[in-house]
């Protein structure tokens, strides 16, 4: 199972990796592997202001739907106009060409309580 | 009478098997106290015994086999073409359960699909759903749609929709603050001014009906074009029969098309069940309530239907579903899937034109009457208004017809009484020559 | 023998090709044009198939043969009640005298329908034990909403306020209930706080507690519950409810439990739906129409959609008028065609023979339930109801699931059981025989089933393949989500081998 050690991790199995000014955001490979073969998934407007915690997002299989939670408060700075047309993305790459959106942070401090890759690991394999 | 097969010397066996003495024993975890000590029925019958009480039941009633109908306001009755009865009674379109387990399923699956595609070519609309209740609750579900896509609360509806359609919009908007606005009519079709006057931006919608329930034709393009001005969705109503000869709601910018479907193929049955069509474009999509069959393939690469899109619906998302919908009116949709098949492109537009001709024919000779004037100056496809002059009142019209075996049109005061003495008469393929005439001959004894 | 593929109807069309002939105009006819302007016309008719009447026939009959049926298989649907839907129901519903008749005839013309439509009511309320039912929502989900519109109604201030005033915004649901409750609750514009079960699956009344307040408007209660489980404190639940102020609502659907047994009007409920394409024998059509009646207890009477069959001495009318009603929710009176068949039955079985219903479907249930005990885990493992709920958990270390279980009963000719539902159970398997299927049908079925699980410990492939013996083998769900295709249009190919 990888989990990529210079990212960021929430509870709800959300990866965070800085990328400039913005924070991108995604699912980890323990989330889609649960989730089975991803069908569809519904992106937040470009623009729209988030919180954290909140859910912003939809990831879709056939069988299940699943919110994503804005790891971040702060504003949608783009999405991944690729997941429309081609979701399965989210299983192949989950890491990379699967991400979801990217965040402008407005609370930079909010970084800290996210989890390392550590942390995450043992997250899961307690779940496991 | 009942239908459980077991013998008394089976129930024994199956007792035994389970480990009890009696099938009182299953039940010791109810409490006594809620226990029912019994309830008053009759007692039940053979099959000759039924047969014979609701025959006493039918006796009574007069159907429109036995008097001459023209009768319409939302409840079409038309021609039911014998091969629908004898293909859509089969055990295996009645008795099924809801596809959900494709492989056992492929019957109705393509049938659904089938039907999905019928619907979209009648309406020329990209998708459709696999229906709904009927075609009230499709417009309260189009209504519902709107509000949660746009997040604007008001919604304006013709007052030439229907009102039983008017009122399911009422309940199912109950618990929520949205703005139902009504919009006048002048001269039988909705006052455009008064629309384009209440177009603003916090409107998510615009229901019109066509033909409306005064049976006139709408400017559906203009409205449909007022709407999009300010962003808001365009819903159009409308009367599948009419569909043969008039303009499709996709041809004139409607985001959302919902309709009764009971009338292609399924009998008037008092109103019920009824056949709600839903359809409407590629973008509003994932916010359609209700099933959806796609074709797809099997391990074997054969061509197959499942239904897909389920997560919009109530058994993945629970309280976040487009709907609570888990049903669609299945078998109606056999019927007119079959009924769709068989009069094909020529025989569909032929009906309608059959209508058409009857409907002006009656309306010419009704206005000859001297207590006859029509209300509205419009075109119109099967149903019209007039009004009865001289102290005439619908509702003696209508007693004097029934003793001549004749449904009268409706008197609409009850539900429009600014029209006064007015009514609304519907002549579909059914009406014959001698049928009218026998209309015209006994209103001429009235005034 | 089945086919691979059956041609769509579309891929039958020939143009220029009639089938059904129209007479011609009975009146000297115009022309459209005369009659309709321009604009309002359509150009072309629309491009519906071209097919001659045999073609026709062929097609849908021989697609029917490519589903299971009631009248072909055994449909063990937990909480489905896929019992045998009488022939007599359905030739009954077809009289012209029932069939061909105009919503709006004068009630005069209508006597015996509207008589037939009272007599159904007040069965109804003898066999549960409510005060008055409402037969308009067009199926049980359409009749849950009904409910919440009505508690909604019922809990709302008086004199209305122009907006708001409304305290009591919330629904408590157990989460074993079926997903049209928490549906249903949220359409009408409520906050759904869902119960965790307790040990039993059952609602527990410490949590219960905890979650009643002056802001619950309702309970929404599914009893016999999901697990097949009768709710014992049933009494105590409701009491709980009123002492706070808030209402009852029974999901209806395993009424088929119940019938002559246990009146949910007696155990304090205050409103209750019922499926009558489910304990009322109308057939479920493969996907509907079905009928959703509601009743209510008496205080909540005036809040009924409107109209209702009203009896004046020998005369029944719609009534329009109740103080409080919530309107209507569908175009005319319900799904009459429907509410026929169901009256046909209770006619034909009688007190008796509705008395029989339940006990012969919990004999059934615990039949299979004791043929299976060495089989499969029954968590909860009370004597069942009408239905149980096994978990095929202990397969999964064969590499197999509930999935691949009900799969491969296709290929021994029986329609799988309900499963992955409730979730409270894992690998999920709800069995509901229902009173119509005989002693063979259930031991062929347990057979089959425990031959399954042979399988499944030695040579797995088999079952993880099922089924191979149906019209197509499995269908790639996820190809059809991903790339939807829900409408032929002429440039589709025929996909095939």
């Amino acid at each position: 199972m990888v989990i990529p050690k210079d990212f960021r991790y929430t509870k709800t199995h959300e990866w965070t990796k800085q990328e400039g000014a913005d924070v991108l955001v995604g699912i980890t490979a323990h989330a889609q592997e649960e989730l089975r073969d991803v069908v569809y998934v519904e992106l937040p407007a470009v623009g729209k202001t988030v919180k954290q915690g909140e859910p912003v997002a939809v990831v879709e299989s056939v069988k299940a739907a699943f919110d994503i939670y804005a790891p971040l408060s702060g504003t949608v700075a783009r999405v991944n106009e690729s997941l429309s047309k081609s979701p399965q993305l989210v299983n192949q790459d989950c890491y990379g060409t699967g991400w979801f959106f990217a965040i402008t942070p407005s609370q930079p401090s909010e970084l800290s309580a996210l989890m390392s890759s550590d942390d995450y690991t043992k997250l899961i394999t307690g779940e496991r | 009478m009942d239908y459980s097969p077991h013998t008394d010397e089976q129930v024994a066996q199956m007792l035994q098997t389970i480990g009890v003495s009696s099938i009182e024993e299953l039940l010791a975890n109810i409490p006594s106290e809620v226990r029912c000590r019994s309830f008053t029925l009759p007692t039940g019958l053979s099959e000759a015994e039924v047969l014979s009480a609701c025959e006493s039941l039918a006796s009574p009633n007069r159907s429109l086999r036995e008097l001459a109908s023209f009768l319409g306001f939302g409840a079409y009755p038309h021609l039911i073409p014998t091969v629908v009865d004898a293909l859509a009674s089969r055990g295996e379109w009645l008795t099924p359960y809801t596809p959900y387990q494709a492989e056992a399923s492929q019957g109705t699956l393509q049938l659904i699909y089938e039907f999905q595609t019928l619907i979209c070519e009648l309406m020329q609309m990209e998708v459709a759903n696999a229906s709904l209740y009927d075609g009230a609750s499709s417009l309260a579900e189009a209504v519902l749609l709107a509000l949660r896509t746009s997040g604007r609360p008001r919604i304006l509806v013709s007052e030439a929709v229907h009102p039983h359609a008017r009122q399911a919009i009422a309940t199912y908007l109950q618990g929520f603050p949205a703005i139902i606005q009504e919009l006048p009519h002048t001269n039988g079709v909705t006052d455009l001014e008064a629309l384009a006057a209440a177009s603003k931006d916090d409107v998510a919608a615009v229901l019109m009906q066509q033909p409306n329930v005064f049976g006139c034709l709408e400017p559906m393009e203009q409205a449909g074009q007022l709407a999009h001005r300010v962003g808001a969705l365009f819903v159009a109503s409308v009367y599948p029969i009419s569909l043969g000869l008039l303009k499709p709601p996709g041809a004139y910018g409607a985001d959302i098309a919902v309709a009764e479907g009971r009338c292609l193929g399924s009998p008037v049955a008092y109103g019920g069940p009824g056949l709600g069509l839903f359809a409407t474009s590629q973008a509003l999509l994932r916010k359609v309530p209700g099933r959806l069959v796609g074709c797809t393939v099997d391990q074997a690469q054969r061509r197959a239907f499942t239904l897909t899109l389920q997560t919009r619906e109530q058994q993945i998302r629970r309280e976040k579903a487009t709907s609570n919908i888990c049903t669609n009116e299945g078998w109606l949709c056999v019927r007119a899937a079959i009924f769709l098949s068989l009069l094909g492109p020529q025989g569909f537009r032929e009906l309608a034109e059959l209508n058409l001709q009857h409907a002006h024919a009656l309306s010419e000779r009704l206005r000859e009457l001297p207590f006859v004037e029509p209300v509205f100056d419009q075109p119109f496809f099967n149903e019209f208004v007039v009004r009865y002059t001289d102290g005439v009142r619908a509702r003696d019209v209508n007693r004097k017809l029934l003793k001549a075996g004749l449904l009268g049109g409706l008197a609409l005061r009850p539900w429009y009484p600014a029209l006064g003495e007015s009514a609304l008469w519907c002549v579909t393929e059914a009406a014959s020559r001698e049928q009218m005439d026998h209309v015209v001959k006994t209103l001429k004894t009235v005034a | 023998m089945m086919s691979d593929t059956e041609p769509l109807i579309f891929e039958r069309s020939v143009p220029g090709r009639r089938s059904y002939r129209l007479p011609p105009p009975d009146v000297s006819a115009r022309t459209v044009q005369d009659l309709i302007p321009e604009e309002h016309l359509r150009h072309e008719p629309p491009p519906l198939p071209e097919v001659d009447e045999l073609g026709v026939v062929r097609h849908f009959t021989r697609l029917s043969q490519r589903n299971f049926s009631v009248d072909t298989q055994f449909y063990p649907l937990g909480s489905c009640t896929m019992k045998y839907n009488p022939k007599l129901n359905d030739r009954i519903a077809s009289w012209s005298r029932f069939a061909h008749m105009h919503p709006l005839q004068p009630e005069s013309t209508v006597q015996g329908l509207l008589r037939l439509l009272y007599e159904l009511e007040q069965s109804l309320c003898q066999i549960t034990g409510m005060f008055a039912f409402t037969l308009q929502p067009a199926a049980g989900a359409q009749g849950e909403l009904t409910g919440l519109k009505i508690i909604r109604a019922y809990h709302a201030p008086r004199p209305r306020p122009r907006s708001g005033g409304q305290t009591r915004t919330t629904i408590l649901i157990p989460d074993s209930a079926h997903g049209t409750n928490p549906a249903s609750a949220a359409l009408s514009g409520f906050r759904v706080v869902e119960l965790r079960s307790g040990p039993n699956g059952m609602v527990d009344l410490g949590e219960l507690k905890q979650n009643l307040s002056d802001h619950v408007a309702a309970l929404m209660i599914t009893n016999p519950n999901t697990l097949g489980l009768f709710e014992k404190e049933i009494h105590a639940i409701t009491t709980l409810c009123h002492e706070h102020g808030a209402l009852v609502y029974m999901d209806g659907a395993n009424m088929n439990a119940l019938l002559g047994i246990v009146r949910p009007g007696d155990m304090g409920i205050d409103l209750l739906q019922l499926n009558l394409h489910k304990t009322f024998s109308t057939p479920h059509g493969g996907g509907g129409p079905g009928a959703g009646p509601v009743g209510v207890s008496r205080r909540l009477a005036d809040f009924l959609p409107v109209p209702r069959v009203k009896k004046t001495g020998t005369r029944f009318a719609w009534d329009e008028r109740a103080k409080h009603t919530i309107g209507r929710v569908h175009g005319f009176y319900g799904n009459v065609g429907v509410l026929v068949r169901a009256y046909v039955y209770i006619r034909t079985l009688g007190k008796e023979g509705l008395e029989r219903v339940s006990r012969m479907a919990i004999l059934n249930a615990n039949y299979l339930k004791a043929r299976l005990s060495e089989t499969f885990e029954v968590p909860f493992d009370d004597h069942c109801l009408h239905e149980f709920v096994a978990s095929l958990k202990n397969l999964k270390s064969f590499g197999v699931d509930a999935r691949d279980v009900a799969k491969r009963l296709l290929d021994y000719d029986f329609y799988a059981p309900t499963i992955y539902f409730p979730l409270l159970v894992e690998e999920a398997f709800m069995v509901e025989p229902t009173e119509t299927e005989s002693k063979e049908t259930l031991d062929a079925f347990a057979d089959a089933l425990i031959r399954i699980v042979e399988e499944a410990k030695t040579s797995p492939e088999l079952v993880k393949r099922a089924p191979q013996s149906t019209a197509v083998n499995r269908v790639d769900e996820v190809r059809a989500a991903r790339e939807l295709d829900l409408r032929w249009t002429p440039s589709n190919q025929l996909v095939s081998a």
